[in-house]
């Protein structure tokens, strides 16, 4: 017997007790609330993200441009890696070298970690536990691209932020590679008090991109 | 090279007796589980109503899902494997280290970088790869500080919480060289700086190993995605940079849908760092050409646990998604330390589960049952609601009926006109004095030595937990 036959054989063993008629299909009770609404969205997401020790900015979207700019002079950042399909008014006219990734075109890893910062997009922000997932969407790029440099900056735009962490696992495609990040890399092992900057990037700035009104 | 083993330790009391001599062991433990408890506490509060509702949602899942493991399981391996990853089953640790070691082999690779995973520290493969040349890296901070310090993990969550921060700088200053880049000389205790050193010290590590091994805390069935939650990026680093990934998961790791982690990515980072969310979580199914390894493998661990779901009390045990905050809350773990529990699942949850998994072989699996004082803090807190204290009293007959652990043994003999069934004996212990604490003349395991020379208090009329709970609600109204 092959040790798949022979732990579902002890396991069928093991459930005798359970009637043979009980259903498979199980219509969960999602009693539970969507999100626990302690204010308005993007305030939320702020203050959860600024909670943790990641820089938040909230612009316009006509200003994306400007904003990440700023930003990257403020960090001293020149060479900066991009996924491979970063909206063009994001960085035009910044001036910045971008070093394009892709999945048919990957920079190693020596070329991540010497590179100055990544910048992306994202796919879902969920506001009351300030976090945003990256899926690996044209504008968000291999998994590795946020992970081995130490600045990653990313814009998220206010139509992709949820309130409530059902409301995000809902959104979310799990064939995709996902990435949920919130805040800065951080570790709790001495002494079970949060040190933020360990093996992730240590510094984490956020562009929340208000709708236009 | 690290060769600790949990084989060969002493049973509970034995153990307990020296770690609650240690009074630095104490001290720390004490710092970090209140620390910890704190902050459990006020991101559970402010969920409201809604905690009680997932919670109970969360433990429904579960036993569902326990109830059609077979089902859930294959299920599981077709999801894997269409999406690009291959399945191997394992029935014990002696199996699943085999597969572990032949996937490494056949990559060419000697060293390996690890995630922190429970199952992985359960059948020691560690010591299973060193014995075939392979050297695995742990890239967990506190698992790095464990392994450095050639010490055994203590508690699930953080495995040296038993270590304070001058403990730690004095082990990365004495141990980093020898496994790799070395620890600045001017280190100092600074959590900052010591969280510093993990970094340059595990960097190169990461961008230069080629294949990786982690555990999961969930497989979802129907999707066939695994989910990875950490802290440091050390779990991204792994699960991200290599060619080849193996994954090693029990199978009680199952939940039936996607949409089901809508609950547990709520519970889970809450009871556990008491945070709102952990800083990264990866999910991965399968395969992504192009983006992460191109090779992936899921070793489905039984080791014991078909065993578990056999007993239809202790089966409940199996919902576990190892948050530890049972640990945290427990005042008999806060006292003596997870080394005290024999096996890598230290405190309450390790006392249910460690003899269920192994069976009552030794002392040290009949001593755990009674390494409790059945307070029922580890319940009130366990977010898939695991009745801890019921399957310990259960567990308590099972030795009782069996060859015997001695305390029990002896309070049985002397109290036969009252407990005349392990069955009563088990009622009586649930409903003592209203409470939950059968207190005989003199107690079995750890405090047996104290009760040789005095006599126990009677056991009074409510329990101080139900006391303080009804006095809480009086005020309250």
């Amino acid at each position: 017997m092959s040790a798949k036959e022979a732990i579902l054989a002890r396991v069928r063993a093991a459930l005798a007790d359970v009637p043979a008629d009980e259903p498979l299909e199980r219509a969960p009770d999602r009693a539970h609330l969507d999100s626990h609404g302690v204010g308005p969205t993007l305030d939320v997401l702020e203050d959860r993200l600024i909670d943790y020790k990641a820089l938040v900015h909230r612009t316009p979207a006509d200003r994306v441009g400007e904003e990440i700019a700023a930003a990257l002079a403020r960090r001293g950042a020149r060479r900066v890696v991009v996924p491979p399909a970063l909206p063009g008014e994001w960085l035009a006219g910044t001036g910045i070298e971008t070093l394009t990734d892709s999945r048919e075109e990957p920079l190693t890893v020596r070329e991540l970690d010497a590179s100055d910062g990544v910048i992306t997009g994202c796919a879902v922000a969920i506001a009351e536990t300030g976090t945003i997932v990256l899926d690996g969407g044209p504008d968000q790029g291999r998994r590795a691209i946020t992970l081995v440099p130490d600045y990653h900056l990313c814009v998220v735009r206010a139509d992709q932020v949820v309130d409530g962490v059902p409301q995000g696992v809902r959104l979310l495609d799990p064939a995709r590679p996902l990435t949920w990040i919130s805040g800065p890399s951080a570790t709790s092992d001495i002494e079970l008090n949060r040190v933020e900057g360990v093996h992730g990037p240590r510094t984490l700035e956020v562009l929340l991109v208000e709708a236009a009104t | 090279m690290s060769d600790a083993t949990f084989l060969g330790m002493p049973p509970f009391p034995e153990a307990a007796r020296t770690a609650v001599k240690d009074s630095r062991l104490r001290y720390n433990l004490r710092k970090a589980t209140h620390t910890i408890r704190d902050k459990r506490a006020h991101v559970v509060d402010e969920m409201g109503d809604d905690w009680a509702r997932l919670r109970t949602e969360g433990a429904a899942v579960k036993t569902h899902t326990l109830r059609h493991l077979d089902r859930y399981l294959e299920q599981l391996e077709a999801s894997v494997s269409r999406a690009g990853g291959h399945v191997h089953w394992a029935s014990d640790a002696a199996e699943a280290n085999r597969i572990v070691t032949a996937l490494v082999k056949a990559t060419g690779e000697t060293d390996v970088v690890k995630v922190k995973s429970m199952a992985t520290q359960e059948i020691e493969l560690n010591n299973a790869l060193a014995a075939e040349g392979i050297t695995a890296y742990e890239t967990d901070l506190a698992e790095l500080i464990v392994q450095l310090g050639n010490d055994l993990p203590s508690h699930i969550l953080v495995p040296a919480i038993h270590l304070g921060r001058a403990q730690i700088r004095e082990i990365f200053l004495e141990q980093m060289a020898e496994w790799g880049t070395p620890a600045p000389p001017g280190l100092t205790d600074d959590p900052r700086a010591l969280a510093e050193a993990a970094r340059a010290h595990l960097r190169e590590r990461f961008l230069r190993t080629r294949t990786a091994i982690s555990g999961a805390n969930f497989a979802v069935a129907d999707s066939g995605t695994l989910v990875v939650l950490e802290s440091e990026g050390n779990g991204r680093m792994c699960l991200t940079l290599p060619q080849t990934l193996i994954s090693v998961v029990g199978i009680e790791k199952i939940v039936p849908t996607w949409d089901d982690l809508e609950v547990f990515m709520q519970l889970l980072p809450r009871s556990s760092t008491g945070e709102r969310m952990n800083p990264y979580t990866s999910t991965w199914t399968g395969v992504t050409p192009g983006d992460g390894p191109q090779e992936f493998h899921l070793v489905l661990l039984d080791n014991g646990r078909t065993d578990v779901l056999a007993d239809t009390v202790g089966r409940q045990a199996l919902r576990c998604i190892r948050c530890s905050a049972c640990l945290n809350t427990c005042p008999v773990y806060e006292r003596t330390g997870g080394h005290s529990y024999g096996s890598v699942y230290p405190g309450p949850i390790g006392a249910i589960l460690t003899p269920q998994l192994r069976g009552m072989g030794s002392e040290v699996e009949e001593s755990l049952p009674y390494a409790s004082s059945l307070c029922g803090a580890c319940y009130e807190v366990c977010p898939v609601a695991i009745d801890i204290p019921e399957v310990l009293v259960h567990l308590r007959e099972e030795v009782a009926e069996g060859h015997g652990h001695l305390g029990e043994k002896t309070l049985m003999a002397g109290a036969e006109a009252v407990f005349s069934s392990s069955t009563a004996l088990g009622a009586v212990q649930r409903a003592a004095g209203l409470g939950r604490t059968l207190v005989p003349r003199h107690l079995p395991g750890l405090a047996g030595a104290w009760t040789d020379t005095r006599d126990v208090p009677d056991v009074p009329a409510e329990s101080f937990r139900r006391w303080w709970n009804e006095r809480e609600r009086e005020e309250g109204r």
